[in-house]
């Protein structure tokens, strides 16, 4: 008994230092974004009086809340144009499955192969021409097309679980393929369609490339933000952090209320 | 008012052929059941039937209308899934009411039929609550229900009670009866349990390998299978099969050496069939009788007994039979029996599996389930 | 009424209109950029030069080649993807199997060990460049003087080191999610019938926890590679690819190329070398998944 009372407890300390260790770097942003500047780069101590100082400089260098509506927006925006595209595409795949249809899921999936650097000359050009650089929109689309193949996968993944019977049963009601979409496949799918939809807001919300390429003041989001603290205010950390903290804190709550439902959709089903 | 007919019907999927060219017709207010084996293509027969799957070629034809373009919801038909294929967030009552809410029918109109329905089924006290918080049997009911609401013209039934344990089925099946008889509907049903279609069937339609073998009344089926796959497949337990030799041919049918050299006589008519040549005899295990005299022998190898009928599984030099006795039975596992039977419950198959034909039609072989619908003629 | 029916048993054509917005979408995505690129590849290109594009043969192709930058970038490439795959995989399991014990605040201390996966990349990169590996006032430093080491500063002396640890710490807790769901799967009954077999705890983890998450850990494994691949803003922020080359990958290479030389011509030679080079990955993940997609 005693012997493996002592083992559960050496367990207990092993997970819970390796935890530590993992959390700590944003433990520690978190806590150097409450202290002065002159605290900050002070030996370490968990021990200090707080201060907001940081996030007031900060906000007065850059219109914080620009950027965060800009992350806001593109990324949810992007996330409703997907599965508005998603849903039809994968509901055909799914449910009404022709002989090319895992051909072109493949072939969807690797679209997202595609290194977005070797289109990125191309892109910007026709930004460039369009006038999309530095626009919201611009970037919504990027974001939509860059998720999209892994929505659809999602999507039909979830899909596949729900028993055709359902859908067909729908049809003989004389339900219409619209019908069948509205009042059976998304409230049934509901937890589902909602896990794809956080997923594709997480990977938007920090989407580094496409944002700090073709976005430079008006449309940046919250990575162009972050991006230009690098230098040469990266070394008031006291800011920076501040600045961090308040770019990753929507998304990492949001993370951890939802990593439940994520995970299913995150592994195609493959993980049960 | 509602017939069904078939026209050289086939389904092909990718390669392989499900369905290959069936014919049928299915009378007004008849209760006919699709069996066979799984991959028999029953199930997709019934589908291409609801318009879930359409036709490769073949038409299907409803009341003397060609409908294979039609879509399911405007054929006129309701179906009943294995699954039940309940909405899961809807009530029993929307449940019910789906189909009319789609037809926007109004909401008085609707709640009038679904209750009507319900009351059929007996589910008033459900109708508030949800496919989850019901058992097995409820929601087959439901399922039911939301065909009845539809007021199809014809039924579809796929599978329906393969879900429910054994006491439930065999009370649902009465209570399927029972519905044809109330809603007198024109109903398919189809299945892989031989004795669900026994027992419900006005027409059997035994299906193997997406071809039709054999169609007719459930007695028909039983006392005159054309074929030793209808043969081995309707009856419980199964019919036995003998090798056995051609030896002569009579007037009272054919005379056949059996396995240990007896000799019998098979009350078929022997016509096309040559002295020396290699049969089958089909006999099922009730027609089996244990007799000191009998032309068969063997050793008790396993003993069931039931009470009211015991089962003897008797070795042979070539195989086991299965024997239907008395209860009462004395023999125990390793005594040595001998049996027999009646010529006229043998049945004989070529070398094609084909049966020949018996010599005297079974007095009920013509008749269905119900005696007013015996006339294969009267619905068309 | 029939009319509308008809169309509605017709499979093959309402499927197509039904993904038709979805594959076009993304076909132009695809082809369109793709398109260009290669075109451009092909062409003398500078956008501080307008007015002189003209046809250059294979000549950016070969002064791509040719340049010992690409292989370096090539070699960068796979030793960070190599290297983070092996750390988040094998760690990944490790903790996983720690993570399924039962222990105190287990919940609490799942969701922690899982965070660093939301966070982004550009704020990890300059969290762990800044405050844990600056050479004098960061975590690192201090905590190797309190053992009377001399500090090290990461960035100049091991700088892909430095990436592989900040991407590694990005995508171990993504492995940690998804294995960690595998476990739980998996059947105890499995595990107690091993036990009476005689299996100790590292026979279980070998013959029974292993093969049941090899499914999960090709999955992973996909996943991260398609992320990994491209890493970008990591290096961006950080090091800018240098100190000399030491920490640029194909993807930043190429990007250098475009918009810090403007050269068009070879940026797209380079972006089609690392579309074929993306590609035979992808043909090799592809099968992968096309195997999930089996059962």
């Amino acid at each position: 008994m005693n012997t493996s009372r002592l083992q559960r407890f050496g367990l207990a300390v092993l997970a819970w230092s390796i935890t530590c260790v993992i959390f700590f770097p944003i433990l520690w942003m978190f806590l150097t974004g409450f202290k002065t500047e002159a605290q900050a780069i002070a030996d370490p101590t968990l021990f200090f009086t707080p201060t907001l100082e940081s996030y007031v400089a900060v906000q007065g260098r850059a219109d914080y809340f620009r950027f965060a509506w800009n992350s806001v927006h593109v990324s949810f925006g992007s996330t409703l144009l997907a599965l508005i595209i998603g849903i039809p595409a994968a509901y055909s795949m799914a449910f009404l499955p022709t002989r090319r249809t895992k051909g072109t899921l493949l072939w969807m999936l690797s679209t997202k192969m595609l290194p977005p650097v070797g289109v990125l000359v191309p892109i910007y050009l026709i930004f460039r021409d369009l006038g999309m650089l530095d626009t919201r929109i611009g970037l919504t689309v990027i974001y939509t097309l860059m998720n999209l193949p892994i929505v659809i996968w999602m999507l039909y993944t979830f899909f596949k679980d729900l028993p055709k019977d359902i859908l067909e049963a729908g049809r003989m009601d004389g339900a219409s393929t619209s019908q069948e979409i509205f009042f059976l496949l998304i409230p049934l799918t509901l937890p589902g369609i909602a896990s794809t939809g956080l997923l594709s807001i997480i990977l938007s919300w920090n989407e580094a490339f496409w944002s700090l390429n073709l976005t430079s003041s008006r449309a940046a989001p919250l990575t162009a933000y972050i991006a230009s603290f690098s230098s040469p205010e990266g070394l008031f950390w006291a800011k920076l952090s501040a600045a961090s903290t308040m770019a990753v804190a929507p998304i990492l709550i949001f993370g951890w209320l939802t990593q439940k439902q994520m995970v299913r959709g995150l592994t195609f089903g493959a993980v049960k | 008012m509602a017939t069904l007919r078939l026209k050289q019907v086939a389904k092909r999927f990718d390669d392989t052929d499900v369905i290959r060219g069936i014919d049928l017709e299915v009378n007004d207010r008849e209760f006919v059941v699709f069996v066979g084996p799984s991959g028999c293509g029953k199930s997709t027969l019934l589908r291409i039937i609801a318009g879930l799957e359409n036709a490769t070629s073949g038409d299907i034809v409803i009341d003397g209308e060609r409908i294979n373009e039609v879509g399911p919801a405007d054929r006129g038909l309701a179906m009943v899934f294995q699954s039940y294929a309940l909405y899961p967030h809807m009530t029993v009552e929307d449940n019910m009411g789906f189909s009319l809410r789609l037809a926007r029918v109004p909401r008085e109109e609707r709640r009038a039929k679904v209750l009507e329905a319900a009351r059929v089924l007996q589910l008033e006290p459900l109708l508030d609550r949800k496919p989850k918080a019901l058992s097995g049997g409820q929601r087959q009911r439901v399922a039911i229900g939301r065909a009845i609401v539809r007021n199809p013209s014809i039924f579809l039934f796929d599978e329906p009670l393969s879900n429910l344990d054994a006491a439930l089925r065999v009370q649902m099946r009465i209570e399927l009866a029972r519905l044809h008889e109330e809603l007198d509907a024109t109903m398919i049903y189809v299945t892989h349990d031989q004795i669900e279609a026994m027992t419900m069937a006005d027409k059997i339609v035994v299906l193997q390998g997406g071809v039709v073998e054999q169609v007719g009344s459930p007695m028909e089926l039983y006392h005159h299978p054309r074929n030793r796959f209808v043969a081995g497949f309707i009856g419980s337990p199964k019919m036995n099969f003998l090798p056995v030799e051609a030896r002569g041919v009579t007037t009272r049918g054919v005379e056949v050496t059996l396995p240990g050299g007896g000799v019998s006589e098979v009350a078929v008519n022997g016509a096309g069939s040559r002295t020396g040549e290699a049969l089958e005899l089909g006999i099922r295990p009730e027609h089996l009788l244990l007799d000191e005299q009998g032309p068969l022998a063997g050793r008790i190898e396993v003993i069931e007994r039931l009470g009211g009928q015991t089962s003897l599984y008797v070795r042979m030099d070539d195989g086991i039979v299965t024997l239907t006795a008395d209860g009462d039975v004395a023999h125990a596992v390793h005594d040595r029996v001998r049996f027999g039977f009646e010529p006229g419950r043998a049945h004989l198959f070529d070398g094609q599996g084909q049966a020949l034909e018996s010599l005297q039609r079974h007095p009920l072989s013509e008749l269905g389930r119900r005696d007013s619908r015996a006339d294969p003629e009267a619905g068309a | 009424m029939r009319t509308r029916a008809s169309g509605r048993t017709v499979g093959g054509l309402r499927s197509l209109s039904l993904q038709a917005p979805a594959v076009t979408l993304l076909l132009i995505w695809m082809l369109i950029p793709l398109g260009m690129t290669l075109w451009f590849s092909f062409q003398r290109y500078n956008l501080m030069m307008p007015g002189m594009e003209q046809f250059a043969g294979l000549e950016n192709y070969e002064y791509l080649l040719t340049d010992p930058a690409l292989w370096r970038a090539m070699g960068t490439t796979l030793l960070l993807v190599g290297s983070v795959l092996a750390i988040s995989v094998i760690g990944g399991t490790l903790l996983a199997v720690l993570y399924q014990q039962e222990f105190l605040g287990r919940g609490v201390a799942r969701v922690l060990a899982i965070s660093p996966f939301f966070i982004m990349p550009t704020v990890s990169a300059l969290v762990w460049q800044n405050m844990m590996m600056h050479p004098v006032n960061g975590v690192l430093a201090w905590l190797m003087g309190l053992f009377g080491l001399p500090p090290v500063d990461w960035f100049s002396s091991f700088p892909l080191l430095s990436i592989i640890i900040i991407v590694s710490w990005q995508w171990l807790p993504f492995a940690l999610l998804i294995l960690l769901t595998a476990l739980q799967s998996l059947d105890d009954d499995q595990v107690e019938a091993a036990r009476m077999d005689g299996a100790g705890p590292v026979a279980v983890f070998f013959f029974i926890t292993l093969p049941h998450l090899k499914r999960a850990i090709s999955v992973v494994i996909m996943i991260q590679m398609i992320f990994l691949l491209t890493i970008f803003a990591e290096i961006h922020v950080t090091t800018s690819g240098g100190p000399g080359l030491a920490t640029t990958n194909l993807a930043y290479l190429i990007y250098l190329r475009a918009l810090l030389e403007f050269d068009v011509g070879g940026a797209s030679a380079g972006g089609v070398i690392a579309i074929v080079l993306a590609n035979i990955v992808a043909i090799f993940l592809i099968r992968m998944v096309a195997k999930n997609l089996e059962d």
